[in-house]
């Protein structure tokens, strides 16, 4: 029924935005996998991340270089965001459990809110050169737009690989995670550096941000639907394991493109969250988790 | 506290709400004659709403400088659904229990409207519905007067798919939205198909929020059907031309497009410009029809939608919802009541003028004579706004008796036709 | 206070309210309104059983609220059944989903019961969508039975169905709380691991916590069909109800069964009025908003705050 062409024409799509998909759950990775916060903000930040690229490719920035501003801006947030949890729950360390996901749930509505007071319910895209038009390979069309996110998102992975298993810090953040007191012992104060890990997990999230506005129209609530594609990723690669992500992002992009092609666009929200809740029923530990 | 809850958001606000009212009007004692509604003036159809609402002030404007209804002055309740039915019934609730509103308008659109036909039914209460389609199926209330150019979805899917037979379709790819509109208009279609001898390639239904069509796009692609129907409201008819333009129909597709709304907005051709080539979509009115009094209307609309920032053109809906207001006008000048029952009565037996020609309502409160034509857009250039305003941006190929132009197929032909 | 006070309050409070749904000088509006905050007075009192008395929080209320709704319009469309039968019918399906929801996530820590529940609403959601018979993404209009009972009208007897329905969630919450069920649950709260320790079995009071739980969220959500003559996936789904359901009652306070209510009595009211006059992004602004206040300032929420004020006034 399905002819071999657009089955694998569908699997390219698929692994494009897979690879999208890993790089958007990248700072989460950091944020929930290895520091353990219970960063449900994560997916509302991405979309903030994205109204300000579009805010800022109004004045005709490139939305590639917007993302690229965006980080530093996204590194003192994630490091308020971190800090200020630290000092309220993680310190007190009464009752974080309920506490710390509330108020980082409370951030997501919050910002979710502000963004629609802000910019309104409707749709917002940005354009660029490299938007409407694809490459075309024989029969087969592969959106520009995707190839773009594919590019930067397999940069981005490889840059975080090569920071987490060659730098000092890097390695202190995968540390830190594991065991806090042997860390200590090694001279880095704990703190610094969760605080310094959840910097570079918000600034990632901010040039995808930039990536998601790039690949398709962004609205306030669709931090809602992210919130399963990226714990979908995190869990399924594991607590704690960078590479993992990039596989997890792939497996979840290929099978939502299969479902799309074959059962349609409406039940392609399920496979995120279906794949989530399989995970955490039969093996919570995730793929490559510790 | 009415300074309060009046609350009309969206792009130009200001200019929505500005009423210029003739210095020295004199009223006849008693209360204003209020009218109430809501408006999608932000989300999916807002582009659309802001149009139509200056449409409608346009008219309270005019009725008040001859003096209002029945002596009285004419105020306009409107407040912003968000093109979310979710909010209508509150939203309307608030209107007939607080804001004790005389007469209701409905929002623009069906997917808003749906929600409320069960509940003025219930309260026994007079709807005017604002370009919904088949909303009123089911429920059946019989107090619904819906203001739209078509009648059911034979009328208008069966011009399209007309066409599409004869420029050698034979099969039919069909996919829409699974919103009220969208359901009813695709379901119209998928039956005719049936009765009128093609074959069905692809049908595929989408979520309302779906953002990316490239897996549909490859689909039809790939099922290589002749004709290309679709049903679908504005950020969706945006985001399937970006896609048909990213990946491709193929050679073979005679005639695209049908129900996609939105494309008759003034901001989405501009916005879209040459995307919109070949496309051949349904339409309520393009320049070079001829209604009576419209283009005057058409003069004076722009003057305030430039001013509120909003959709210059004005063609799809401003004209129609100012249509309302003339139906509205005559049904209370001649039963000389605002009683809800007899302003029904008189709108079901006569026919109302208004500057998008002569009105009756069936039985089911839908038009009896459709008024739908289906256009295909030709020679669209980018970024200008002034070169819709001249026929043949839009040419009329069906109805017979308002063709401008025969269409042209197949469809990649027609995009690149001047 | 006693059980023999309780239940004088509580049926004087009925009592009051019924009075009022039969007076006639009263606007309809404010019946209209009024089922929405003792609909909340439910949905707080019933995410405050697992989530205040035992630490797990619920991201998911909307699924459970939704699964009410459906069972509902499934039970009228196909046998026309009678409001209570429906509401009935939606507490039994709701638990059902609480206790299999629980089995699947409740030996996980907290926040993969938190993730696991907001998958569920999404699941669900795509589940509803695609089912043609409940309307699908497109929804379905309903038309109401004429039965009214001795009422003028159909919002005046489901305002006093309503607040049957809050005065019944509390009770059951107040059950919890004095029982061995509360003490179990509290103990898991403080300290799951010394708990499991000292003998309480901790699975099976986390499952029938979060069965109650599930169950009164979805008789909240059993009238809504009823309410609206019209229900669609979008709506009854929306995300909007989890971030109300847990603010509630922990701006109210948690540790006792009167801290919801307090939350969405106060809440639910300052939201409609929000609604009447300014807009309806502005309500999951100040709920959010109160929410991280209090999280962060108050953690014990109002109740909190009085008991310190009255231990300040001695």
């Amino acid at each position: 029924m399905f002819s071999v062409d657009l089955i694998f024409e569908a699997v390219l799509f698929g692994i494009l935005l897979g690879c999208f998909y890993a790089a958007v759950s990248l700072g989460l990775s950091v944020a929930f996998g290895l520091l353990d916060v219970p960063y449900v903000a994560h997916p509302a930040l991405l979309i903030l991340g994205s109204y300000f690229t579009y805010a800022l490719c109004q004045t005709g920035i490139d939305p590639i270089l917007c993302g690229l501003l965006l980080m530093p801006v996204f590194y003192l947030i994630g490091i308020a965001f971190y800090r200020f949890y630290y000092e309220t729950f993680e310190k007190r360390s009464t009752d974080t459990g309920v506490r710390g996901l509330a108020f980082f749930f409370g951030m997501a509505f919050i910002i979710e809110v502000c963004l629609i007071l802000v910019f309104g319910v409707d749709q917002r895209t940005v354009s660029a050169s490299y938007i409407g038009s694809s490459l075309e390979i024989g029969d087969y069309r592969l959106p520009y737009r995707m190839l773009v996110a594919f590019v930067i998102a397999l940069s981005l992975t490889f840059v975080m690989t090569i920071y987490f298993s060659k730098t000092f810090n890097g390695r202190a953040i995968k540390a830190v995670g594991q065991d806090e007191g042997a860390l200590r012992l090694m001279g880095a104060n704990p703190v610094k550096i969760k605080q310094l890990a959840f910097g570079i997990a918000t600034a990632v999230n901010g040039l995808a941000g930039a990536m998601l506005i790039i690949v398709g129209p962004v609205e306030p609530a669709m931090d809602r639907i992210y919130i399963g594609r990226t714990f979908c990723v995190v869990v399924l690669a594991g607590l704690g394991s960078m590479s993992g992500t990039l596989v997890a992002g792939l497996v979840l992009g290929i099978a939502e493109s299969i479902v799309m092609m074959t059962l349609g666009p409406s039940w392609a929200p399920a496979v995120s969250f279906g794949l989530l809740l399989l995970m955490l029923g039969a093996r919570p530990q995730g793929l490559f988790g510790r | 506290m009415d300074k309060m809850r009046r609350k009309v958001i969206g792009a130009g606000g200001a200019g929505l709400l500005a009423s210029s009212l003739p210095s020295g009007m004199a009223f006849a004692q008693g209360a204003p004659v209020k009218i109430g509604m809501s408006m999608p003036l932000t989300g999916g159809l807002g582009a659309g709403g802001q149009a139509a609402l200056i449409g409608l002030r346009l008219w309270v404007d005019d009725i008040n400088a001859k003096g209002g209804l029945l002596g009285r002055k004419v105020e306009l309740l409107v407040f912003d659904d968000q093109s979310n039915g979710a909010n209508t019934p509150g939203i309307y609730t608030k209107l007939i229990d607080v804001d004790k509103v005389d007469l209701l308008i409905a929002p623009y659109g069906t997917n808003p409207t749906a929600p409320i036909i069960p509940m003025v039914k219930e309260r026994g209460l007079l709807l005017m519905g604002n370009f919904s389609f088949q909303v009123n199926a089911k429920v059946q209330h019989d107090m619904w007067f819906n203001n739209a150019p078509w009648g059911d979805a034979k009328s208008w899917s069966e011009g399209f798919l007309e066409l599409g037979k004869r420029a050698g379709a034979k099969s039919v790819a069909i996919f829409a939205a699974e919103g009220e509109f969208q359901q009813n208009l695709a379901n119209g279609a998928r039956e005719l198909i049936k009765t009128s001898g093609l074959t069905v390639a692809y049908d595929q239904n989408y979520p309302g929020n779906n953002t990316d069509f490239s897996s549909i796009i490859r689909a039809v692609r790939a099922s290589k059907a002749e004709a290309v129907f679709v049903a679908c409201y504005p950020n969706e008819s945006v985001a399937i031309m970006r896609s048909v333009n990213e990946i491709g129909l193929g050679p073979q597709v005679q005639v695209f497009g049908g129900g996609m709304v939105g494309l008759g907005f003034g901001p989405v051709m501009h916005g879209l410009g040459s995307l919109l080539n070949g496309v051949l979509n349904f339409n309520s009115y393009v320049p070079g029809m001829k209604y009576p009094g419209i283009e005057d209307f058409l003069k004076r609309y722009s003057e305030r939608a430039l001013e509120a920032k909003v959709d210059r053109l004005g063609y799809y809906l401003p004209p129609y919802n100012y249509a309302i207001g003339q139906m509205i006008e005559q049904a209370v000048n001649a039963t000389k009541s605002l009683d809800h029952k007899r302003l029904a009565d008189y709108l079901r037996k006569n026919e109302m003028k208004t500057i998008v020609g002569p009105i009756n309502f069936d039985k089911n409160g839908e038009r009896a004579k459709p008024a739908l034509i289906q256009a295909q857009f030709r020679n669209i250039k980018d970024n200008d706004w002034d070169q819709f305003k001249t026929p043949g941006k839009q040419v009329v190929v069906w109805p017979t008796a308002e063709k401008q132009g025969d269409v042209i197929t197949p469809f990649d032909k027609a995009r690149k036709a001047t | 206070m006693t059980s023999m006070k309780y239940a004088a309050y509580s049926s004087l409070l009925l009592l009051g309210l019924l009075t009022l749904s039969i007076m006639s000088g009263v606007n309809e509006y404010f019946f209209f309104a009024g089922f929405v905050v003792l609909q909340f007075v439910v949905l707080a009192t019933a995410w405050n059983i697992l989530g205040g008395y035992a630490g797990y929080v619920n991201f998911g209320v909307p699924a459970f609220i939704a699964v009410g709704a459906y069972t509902a319009v499934v039970l009228f469309k196909s046998i026309s059944a009678p409001l209570l039968v429906q509401i009935v019918g939606g507490g039994i399906l709701a638990g059902a989903l609480g206790l299999g929801v629980g089995l699947l996530t409740l030996k996980l820590r907290g926040i993969f019961f938190s993730i696991a529940t907001v998958a569920v609403v999404f699941i669900l959601e795509t589940l509803v969508n695609n089912w043609r018979y409940v309307g699908g993404a497109t929804g379905l209009q309903l038309t109401r039975p004429a039965d009214l009972w001795f009422f003028d009208s159909y919002v005046r007897m489901l305002f006093f169905v309503m607040a049957v329905l809050a005065v019944f969630s509390v009770t059951v919450a107040r059950y919890v709380q004095d029982s061995f069920l509360g003490r179990g649950l509290r103990a898991v709260r403080d300290s799951e691991e010394a708990a499991e320790c000292s003998g309480v079995p901790t699975l099976k009071i986390k499952l029938i916590a979060c069965t109650i739980s599930g169950a009164l969220m979805g008789i909240a959500g059993a009238p809504m069909p009823m309410y609206l003559s019209y229900i669609e996936p979008l709506s009854t789904f929306n995300l909007s109800y989890s971030i109300y359901a847990l603010g509630m009652p922990i701006i109210g306070g948690t540790s006792h069964w009167i801290g919801p209510v307090i939350g969405a009595l106060l809440l639910a009211t300052l939201q409609q009025i929000v609604t009447v006059t300014v807009s309806n992004e502005l309500n999951v602004l100040i709920v959010g908003v109160l929410l991280v206040l209090f999280v962060v300032i108050a953690p014990e929420g109002i109740l909190g705050l009085v008991k310190k004020w009255k231990q300040s006034s001695k």
